[in-house]
């Protein structure tokens, strides 16, 4: 059966408390998960009290508050803290987002903080993108023709051919999508997930490339493509907005167009 | 991740992901789906309203209604698309939930086994009384 429950070394237990400083009046509690692969302890949460008067608008704001000023054990990945590289994807308040972009103010309780699930943890916030990353460069994410390109401009697109890749150029490839997926949780080492599968589509809906049945071939797998059972969180969770179970319908759509 | 990783601990994560390359197929499955689904609404709605049109009616009326050639020919397109469908979805479960080779495929043959059988047993009923 599919695993519903955490092993026994994966349980989450109560770890610190860091109280916030003395004369604190807008105190919220940062609830994060903790996880030290080399001290052989099961992962805990530890709680940070943050005075929010003196921190930034946004959940990333706190962790780097908390890094800088609290603890500089605290590890997560972030780099452009303006939504556009996809590092601090993470599970804040039950929903799989960018830590940049979600405002402290939108979480009503204390701000609960775990790593995208159903992923392996590297240490705390980070998780282990190796599988994920390998099945996105199996979908060939590149321009493929045979044709050369002209030789004094660059290939020509129609407005309307441009305009099929609008909601699929903006993936950031953060992973929220993929795993917030209960099809992607239970059969993820063979089927690609929205992510991947919005890529491979993002290739084939371009006009130039010249790949396209090569690209169907690989995808057309009853666990590869349709896993999908369009639950929807993918759309749901995307923190760009955008809608990879369009996507995939539309990925089939041409698969039952190439039979007819 | 999980069973992959276990089988070829020293592969390449692309070439576990490659793995033993598409199956070519899965796209009549979805279809056939999909296109059960809708047949069985209307059809389904049909006999909901028909069987509840007959409550009280006597063992001879129910058997003269099934062997009209209309109602025949409806209930055996019923109860074809409603196991079809029956055993193609089950199958979707089975691949999402369980694991291991053998009880995969075992259990999906043994679902299909069980919805051929039935289906032959409706099948034959209206069959016996129609013909």
């Amino acid at each position: 059966m599919a695993t519903f429950t955490l092993p026994k070394n994966s349980t989450i237990q109560t770890g610190k408390t860091y109280k916030a400083e003395a004369g604190a009046k807008n105190v919220k509690a940062f609830k994060i998960y903790r996880f030290d692969p080399d001290t052989g302890q099961n992962p805990h949460y530890d709680t940070y009290e943050i005075d929010l008067d003196k921190c930034g608008p946004m959940v990333l704001d706190a962790l780097i508050k908390i890094k800088n000023e609290v603890d500089t054990t605290l590890t997560f990945r972030r780099s452009c803290r303006e939504g556009i590289c996809g590092s601090c994807a993470m599970n804040i308040d039950g929903m799989n987002t960018l830590a940049c972009l979600k405002p402290i103010e939108d979480v009503k309780k204390d701000v609960r903080i775990t790593p995208l699930p159903h992923m392996p943890v590297l240490k705390d916030l980070v998780p282990d993108l190796t599988h994920i990353y390998a099945q996105l460069r199996s979908i060939q994410p590149w321009i493929k023709t045979e044709t050369a390109p002209p030789p004094d401009e660059e290939r020509r697109q129609s407005r309307e051919e441009r305009s099929k890749l609008d909601g699929l150029w903006e993936c950031i490839l953060c992973f929220c999508c993929s795993t917030a997926c209960p099809s992607y949780w239970w059969n993820g080492d063979r089927y690609l997930g929205p992510a991947v599968l919005l890529q491979a589509y993002r290739w084939i809906a371009d006009s130039r490339d010249e790949a396209t049945g090569e690209r169907l071939d690989f995808l057309e797998d009853p666990f590869r493509l349709y896993r999908c059972h369009t639950i929807m969180n993918c759309a749901a969770t995307c923190p760009k907005g955008l809608n990879p179970a369009k996507a995939i319908g539309e990925i089939r759509q041409l698969m039952i167009e190439r039979q007819g | 991740m999980s069973d992959n990783s276990i089988k070829f601990p020293m592969r390449t994560p692309l070439g576990r992901v490659r793995g033993l390359g598409s199956a070519k197929g899965g796209t009549h499955h979805w279809w056939m789906q999909r296109v059960t689904s809708i047949a069985l609404l209307p059809l389904t709605l049909w006999f909901v309203f028909s069987a509840a049109s007959m409550t009280g009616q006597s063992f001879e009326a129910t058997q003269a209604w099934i062997a009209r050639p209309f109602n025949a020919v409806l209930l055996l397109a019923t109860i074809g698309l409603s196991f079809y469908h029956a055993a193609i979805g089950v199958q979707v479960v089975i691949e999402d939930y369980t694991r291991g080779e053998l009880v995969r495929t075992g259990g999906i043959l043994a679902v299909k086994g069980l919805c051929w059988i039935l289906a032959l047993v409706a099948g034959l009923a209206v069959l016996r009384i129609a013909v």
